[in-house]
C-alpha cells in the first residue's frame, strides 16, 4: 500500500505542476523515478518533522500541494503543533502520509506504535483522516486528493493486505463503503480491519447471524448517513479498528449514534486497543488478535452481543 | 549599540500604540517597543507589498514569528491601508480581528498565524522554496524573537535554510536579551550568538534595531550573499522609549496598566494623554 501510494506520486506531480513531494529521511525505493523527473518538486528533508511540517504550510501558502511522507508516529505526535497550528488553524491543502499505522511495527515496540494518531488527528479541526484497506483503494484515493479541500491525514497499512476493496463500489472521500449486507450484526471498519470483519461475517453466516461491514475508510468527516442507515437495520453494532479505544472510529461512531434517534435500538461494542501501552512485540497480527481484533474475537464479539 | 535616541515617528507610533493599549489594557508593550523600529523600516522601505491586492502573488512575505509583537505589525498595517485605522480600537474585543497574536485570513497583510513560538521560520523556508519552485523573485523575511530561538524548530528550520541555500529568506532577530522571566543570560543563554546563525550557513550582519537609517542601511543590503540565507541581528531594548519599561520583565505582557502609569508614559513621549 505504501509502495502503491508513493508510486502514484508520479502521476499525481505529472497532472498537477502544484504538487510537491516531502519526505523525512525515508528509503530511497519506489521514488528514484519520481526524484529524477521532478527534481525541483521533490524533497528529501531532514529528521526534522516539525520543520517539515511548516516548510509544507509555508509551500502550501504559497500555492503548493505537498505531500509529506514518514512513519505515522513522527508525522502525528512528533510535531503536532505544527499540524494543528501550521496546517490545521491555515486550513491548508498538506497531505501527510503516515506510514505504519497501527499496530504495522509491533517488532519495533511501543515508540513506533502509531494507535493513538487518528484521535488526535480527529481533534484538529479542518483535518480529513482517511484509512484505506488495501492497494487497490489506495489507487482509487490519490487522485481526489488533488482537488480534496484542507489537510488530509493518509494512514498506511503494512502492506500487501488481502484485496477486499472492489472496483464496483466508487470510492469517494468521506462516503463510507457498504462491503457486506446483512440483518443482523454491522461492524463498522476502517484500514485493514475491514478484512477482518468480512472474514468474521463468512464466520458468522454458518451460525446463524448475518453481518453487514461498513468500510468507513474516512473517519472523519464521518459518513453519518451511511452509519445511521445502516445501524438502523442491525441489532448489533461493533466497531473494530487498530487503534486505541480513546477517541478513535469507535468513539467517532458512538458519539454519531448515541445522540441520533437510535439510541438504545441496540447493543454496542468498541473494539481496539485498551488505554494501555501494549507490551508485546511479535507481529502485527499477534497483537491484534490479543486484543480481540481478528476474526475470532470479532465472531466471538458478534455472538455475546446477538 | 542600542543607545539610539528616538526620532519624532518612533515616538509618535509609540504614543499611537499607547492608544491601542487604553481600550485593551493589556498587551505585549515590552516587546512591541523593541521590534516597532524594524517593523517600521520593514514597511517604510523593505517590502514590495501592495495593500489594495494583500494576496499579491508577487509581493514580499513578511511572518512575525513572535507574534505577541503583533501591536507594531498591526499599526503599521493601519498606516499603510492593509486595515481600516478604527481596527486598532478594537484590539483583543470580542467583535474585532485583531488579537494578542496575528491570525492568518483574518486579518489583511498577515502572512501567517503565529503565536506559538518557533514556527514562522520553516514557514518562511516553505514560501523562498516555493517561490524557488516557480523562478519568483519575492523575499520572504521572518523575525523572531531571541527567547523563541530556545525553540529546537527554529533551529530545525536554520539548517533546512542553510542547506537549500535561500538566499530570498532572511531571518531578523530581536535580540533585546531578555524573556519573560528575565535576561535571556539568566534563562538560557544564546550566546556567542552571531557564531551559531553563521554555522548554519547564514551570512550574518549586526545592527541597531532602534536606529532607523542603520537599519535601512542593513536591510538595503540583502542579501548578504548571493548562495546563502541571511541573518540581521538587531541589538534592541525591551521596552524601548519608555524608562519604567526598559529591560524590565513586569513589562513583557503588562495587564491592568492603570490611569496615571497611562500619563507617565505619555509624558515621556512628550506627548498629552
Amino acid at each position: 500500500m505504501r509502495r502503491t501510494c508513493l508510486l502514484s506520486m508520479y502521476e499525481l506531480a505529472q497532472a498537477d505542476p502544484r504538487v510537491v513531494f516531502i519526505g523525512s529521511d525515508i528509503t530511497k525505493r519506489d521514488l528514484e523515478k519520481l526524484a529524477a523527473d521532478f527534481p525541483d518538486r521533490f524533497f528529501i528533508e531532514g529528521i526534522y518533522e516539525a520543520h517539515i511540517i511548516g516548510l509544507a504550510a509555508g509551500m502550501a501558502l504559497s500555492g503548493k500541494i505537498p505531500y509529506i511522507n514518514t512513519i505515522a508516529t513522527f508525522l502525528t505526535r512528533r510535531c503536532y503543533e505544527q499540524v494543528l497550528i501550521d496546517v490545521g488553524l491555515h486550513n491548508l491543502p498538506v497531505r501527510l502520509i503516515g506510514s505504519g499505522g497501527g499496530v504495522v511495527y509491533a517488532p519495533l515496540g511501543p515508540t513506533h506504535l502509531a494507535i493513538e494518531d487518528i484521535a488526535i488527528m480527529r481533534a484538529i479541526p479542518n483535518m480529513t483522516i482517511v484509512a484505506p484497506c488495501d492497494k487497490d483503494e489506495m489507487t482509487r484515493l490519490m487522485p481526489q486528493t488533488l482537488a480534496w479541500p484542507g489537510p488530509i491525514y493518509i494512514r498506511l497499512a503494512k502492506g500487501g493486505d488481502k484485496i477486499v476493496s472492489r472496483a464496483d463500489r466508487p470510492f469517494q472521500i468521506g462516503k463510507a463503503i457498504l462491503l457486506r449486507e446483512g440483518k443482523d450484526v454491522l461492524f463498522v471498519t476502517t484500514g485493514v480491519t475491514t478484512q477482518v470483519a468480512l472474514e468474521a461475517a463468512d464466520r458468522l453466516a454458518p451460525l446463524g447471524l448475518s453481518a453487514s461491514v461498513l468500510h468507513m475508510h474516512t473517519v472523519k468527516p464521518m459518513d453519518e448517513d451511511a452509519l445511521l442507515a445502516c445501524a438502523g437495520r442491525a441489532r448489533v453494532v461493533i466497531t473494530a479498528e487498530e487503534h486505541t479505544l480513546m477517541g478513535g472510529l469507535g468513539s467517532a461512531v458512538a458519539e454519531v449514534l448515541l445522540e441520533s434517534r437510535l439510541a438504545g435500538a441496540f447493543r454496542f461494542k468498541r473494539l481496539g486497543f485498551p488505554d494501555v501501552f501494549t507490551e508485546e512485540l511479535g507481529s502485527q497480527s499477534d497483537i491484534m488478535k490479543k486484543y480481540g481484533l481478528s476474526a475470532e474475537g470479532l465472531v466471538k464479539t458478534a455472538q455475546d452481543l446477538a | 549599540m542600542n543607545n539610539s535616541s528616538l526620532d519624532q515617528r518612533s515616538r509618535e507610533q509609540r504614543r499611537d500604540i499607547l492608544r491601542i493599549l487604553e481600550v485593551a489594557r493589556r498587551g505585549h508593550i515590552g516587546s512591541t517597543f523593541s521590534l516597532l523600529e524594524i517593523v517600521r523600516v520593514l514597511y517604510d522601505h523593505v517590502l514590495q507589498v501592495d495593500p489594495l491586492n494583500p494576496r499579491w502573488p508577487d509581493r514580499d512575505r513578511f511572518i512575525l514569528s513572535k507574534g505577541h509583537g503583533c501591536l507594531a505589525l498591526y499599526l503599521m498595517l493601519a498606516e499603510k491601508g492593509f486595515i481600516p485605522r478604527e481596527e486598532l480600537g478594537r484590539f483583543c474585543r470580542f467583535e474585532g480581528i485583531l488579537g494578542g497574536h496575528p491570525e492568518y485570513g483574518k486579518v489583511p497583510g498577515v502572512e501567517a498565524s503565529t503565536g506559538a513560538l518557533g514556527h514562522g521560520l520553516s514557514i518562511g523556508v516553505g514560501m523562498a522554496l516555493a517561490a524557488r519552485i516557480d523562478h519568483k523573485a519575492y523575499r520572504v523575511f521572518v523575525l523572531t524573537g531571541d527567547g523563541e530561538c530556545d525553540e529546537g524548530s527554529v533551529w530545525e528550520a536554520a539548517l533546512s535554510a542553510g542547506k537549500h541555500k535561500l538566499s530570498r529568506l532572511t531571518v531578523i532577530v530581536d535580540y533585546n536579551k531578555m524573556q519573560s522571566y528575565g535576561s535571556t543570560a539568566e534563562v538560557q543563554e544564546l550566546e556567542p550568538f552571531v557564531d551559531k546563525w553563521r554555522s548554519f550557513g547564514f551570512a550574518v550582519r549586526e545592527v541597531d534595531g532602534h536606529d532607523v537609517p542603520a537599519l535601512e542601511g542593513v536591510f538595503g543590503t540583502l542579501p548578504f550573499e548571493a548562495d546563502r540565507p541571511s541573518a540581521v541581528i538587531c541589538h534592541t531594548v525591551k521596552g524601548k522609549g519608555m524608562a519604567a519599561m526598559e529591560n524590565n520583565p513586569d513589562w513583557h505582557h503588562k495587564s491592568k496598566i492603570s490611569d496615571e502609569e497611562f500619563t507617565r508614559l505619555y509624558a515621556e513621549l512628550g506627548f498629552p494623554r
